[in-house]
């Protein structure tokens, strides 16, 4: 798609982050202890912490990732809301209080309370610096996909403003501007998608989304042997075929403009299809022609309309039960994406599917988990929703907002506050993808747009507030992870286990080169991971967290014979066993250039062996060890 | 909106107990009801689709309904936990320094 900036988008973004730089400064002066610039003094109120916290877990994947998987996949895409959400039961019912009363300033406090071990020390320190990471890659990858539409600036550039602004906001302030960032943050996401859904279900559904929304020609065809011989309109010559799989694409010129289409065999159909020619010479062709001459159109539509079994042509007066009840009825045309070669020339193909609502509405599309999916695919799904069940409450930078609060209490009203919020904002996901989906907005290329640019199409000034609210989430969680990974480093790794005993004002000084060099790792990440669905990325470091830290938080708490040795080899077999078999699943040998069939371990999330192998090492480990490793006390009381 | 600083805070150890056997027994069950969600959309995934109200299927009245039980669970355990405080005399937000 063609994106052009507007000036009312570029001046409301740039007011957006001369805000957060306002807070950041206010808050930056005030900012000289260490406790101040890690934990904010420990004090901030539970209700501000609480919307802080859904500031900081309402990140790209879920505003931009979610929307976008949901506006592609349906329900499929919901099953994250869902599995976000319900992660945050462990936060509130296992970890919340305890963690506020064992810890200082990170998890790893918590962890070592009882032992004032170095091995854990390091572990932990080295864990939350990989989870931040794999956190920071879609942040980057989302705030470059908003940059395009928002400024007309190319991905890379929108990645290294975020990084250069969040290193600014985090070297120059800490804790407690972050806290405030993300408060402001929360709050007008959740404002903005509430009017954003109110404007999606008042405007009802219709056929043709809106006036000007491209037609899509279906051509008849005459097939003999398996091949196309002619096609109903004339004017049309064929020019090629591919066949794969069960799919049948054919070439056709019209005035000089030659496009893929594809055909269904059943009805002997030719449907206009989208896509993207790479030619010998390097050349890019957008529905057989340049990228300038805009043939590349904004898709996504009903193709059938049901209202109590009656078809119509367009619904309103509709309210939040019976939009989705009338999706549920009706037929929904999605465009599948695919890729192939044929002769000299790489095609990206996105044609259409009628896919039926109550299938839009039920699982299957992306996760392949009904009748007749293989044993790999339930593996893969159940490994995914356990990963997002338990990782939310082992995120580093979730962690460390239970010591911005100044007791247990605070802690535990601080995290209801949260899943209130995040709740109501999922809920809401739901009809912001849905609306997405069916509003003839969607850019193929890009499923992180779909939220913004659903926004776009009730105008100017609403792209322009989303987009800005958007990419400020992604400056709030980039900063709290950064936050996250700079203590870790000059309060786990320098402090306790290089023994190194900080002063005040260094500690704080090591936080900020420790900030610099995160923001630089990740600029750099979110160049190289360009394109891929951020829902997706942040699952990663959902399983990475969940297998890394939480049988090791969990152990601790409510297991007497854990020890020091214990949870150092918990953490390294957790976070070993999930990155290797990320590292080896299908989607990143695609991402390799390799075939995903390819990959030795046929799983994409690595949770559901990685979990309870950290669970198991910890357990044997702390067996073995366990006369000559015993806690050396009881849980620390902070001051 | 500030707190004000932060003070020590003690907790007595019947107040832990308390708040630690009924923060696991929420868990295990929004645990259940979650395991029991995965599960259908495992192995029944045909059963989601099946309509249930107002024209809505099972995955998405089950989906809703999952995170407005984690809403609705959460203020229980505060309400527990908070009456619990206030039997027992303790600290929990606006004031500081510590009783037991």
């Amino acid at each position: 798609m063609i994106y052009t900036a507007s000036p009312l988008a570029v001046g409301i973004f740039f007011a957006v982050v001369a805000a957060v730089l306002g807070i950041s400064f206010y808050f930056g002066r005030k900012t000289t202890s260490a406790k101040g610039y890690f934990a904010a003094g420990g004090t901030i109120h539970w209700s501000v912490n609480g919307i802080a916290f859904a500031g900081d877990y309402l990140s790209a994947a879920s505003f931009l990732g979610i929307c976008g998987m949901i506006a592609f996949s349906g329900f499929d895409g919901f099953l994250y809301s869902i599995g976000y959400l319900a992660g945050w039961v462990v936060a509130l019912f296992v970890v919340a209080e305890p963690l506020k009363r064992m810890g200082k300033f990170t998890f790893a406090d918590a962890l070592d309370s009882k032992f004032n071990s170095r091995s854990i020390r390091l572990m932990a320190a080295i864990s939350t610096l990989i989870v931040s990471i794999f956190y920071l890659i879609p942040q980057m990858v989302g705030a470059g996909a908003l940059v395009t539409p928002l400024l007309g600036l190319p991905h890379w550039v929108g990645v290294t403003l975020v990084g250069g602004i969040v290193i600014f906001i985090v070297t120059t302030a800490g804790m407690k501007s972050t806290t405030y960032v993300q408060f402001l943050k929360g709050t007008l996401l959740i404002i903005f998608s509430v009017i954003l859904v109110f404007m999606v279900v008042d405007r009802g559904i219709k056929d043709v989304p809106y006036e000007g929304y491209h037609d899509f020609i279906t051509l008849q065809a005459e097939i003999t042997d398996g091949s196309v011989t002619s096609v109903s309109d004339p004017s049309f010559t064929i020019e090629g075929e591919y066949t794969e799989n069960g799919l049948h694409f054919v070439k056709l010129e019209k005035d000089g403009i030659r496009n893929w289409w594809n055909l269904e065999t059943e009805t002997s159909t030719l449907t206009e299809a989208l896509s993207i020619v790479t030619l010998d010479d390097g050349s890019v062709l957008f529905n057989g022609a340049p990228r300038d001459d805009q043939l590349f159109y904004p898709v996504g539509n009903m193709h059938r309309i049901v209202v109590d079994g009656d078809q119509v042509e367009e619904v309103r007066g509709l309210n939040c039960i019976s939009f989705l009840a009338v999706i549920q009825e009706s037929e929904v045309v999605r465009f599948i994406a695919d890729v192939f070669t044929s002769g000299t020339e790489r095609v990206r193909i996105w044609y259409q599917e009628v896919t039926p609502g109550n299938e839009i509405l039920s699982p299957g599309i992306k996760f392949h988990i009904d009748e007749g999916s293989s044993f790999a695919d339930k593996m893969n799904f159940i490994s995914l929703m356990l990963a997002l069940f338990f990782g939310t409450a082992a995120l580093p930078h979730v962690l460390i907002r239970y010591y911005t609060v100044p007791t247990p209490a605070a802690a535990r009203k601080s995290t209801i506050v949260a899943i209130a919020a995040i709740g109501f904002f999922y809920i809401l996901t739901l009809y912001m993808g849905l609306g997405a989906m069916i509003s003839g907005v969607l850019d193929v290329e890009s499923s992180n747009m779909s939220a913004p640019l659903l926004a776009q199409s009730f105008g100017t000034l609403m792209f322009a507030i989303v987009s800005a609210i958007a990419f400020a989430t992604v400056l709030g969680t980039v900063s709290g992870l950064i936050v996250a990974s700079s203590g870790a480093v000059a309060h786990d790794f320098i402090d306790n286990f290089l023994g190194k005993k900080l002063t005040d004002h260094k500690k704080v000084v090591a936080g900020k080169l420790a900030a610099v060099a995160t923001g630089i790792i990740a600029i750099l990440l979110g160049i190289a991971f360009k394109g891929m669905n951020v829902a997706f990325l942040v699952g990663l470091a959902f399983a990475i967290a969940a297998s890394a830290n939480l049988p090791s938080i969990m152990m601790v708490l409510f297991w007497k014979k854990t020890t020091a040795k214990g949870i150092a080899a918990s953490i390294t077999a957790g976070i070993i066993s999930a990155l290797g078999i990320i590292m080896l699943s299908p989607s990143m040998f695609t991402r390799y250039g390799l075939e995903a069939s390819a990959a030795p371990i046929p799983l994409n999330n690595p949770g559901i062996i990685s979990i309870p192998l950290s669970f198991a090492v910890l357990i044997i480990v702390s067996l073995m060890t366990g006369e000559k490793d015993q806690p050396q006390g009881a849980a620390v009381s902070i001051t | 909106m500030d707190h004000g600083p932060a003070a020590e805070y003690h907790e007595c150890d019947e107040l832990l107990a308390y708040k630690q056997k009924a923060g696991l027994r929420l868990f295990f069950i929004y645990s259940g009801i979650y395991g029991v969600f995965v599960l259908l959309n495992t192995v029944f995934p045909s059963m989601m689709e099946s309509v249930i109200f107002f024209g809505l299927n099972l995955a998405i009245v089950y989906g809703i309904g999952l995170i407005i039980i984690a809403i609705i669970l959460g203020l229980l355990y505060n309400h527990q936990c908070t009456k619990m405080e206030k039997r027992l005399d303790i600290n929990t937000g606006k004031t500081h320094g510590g009783s037991e």
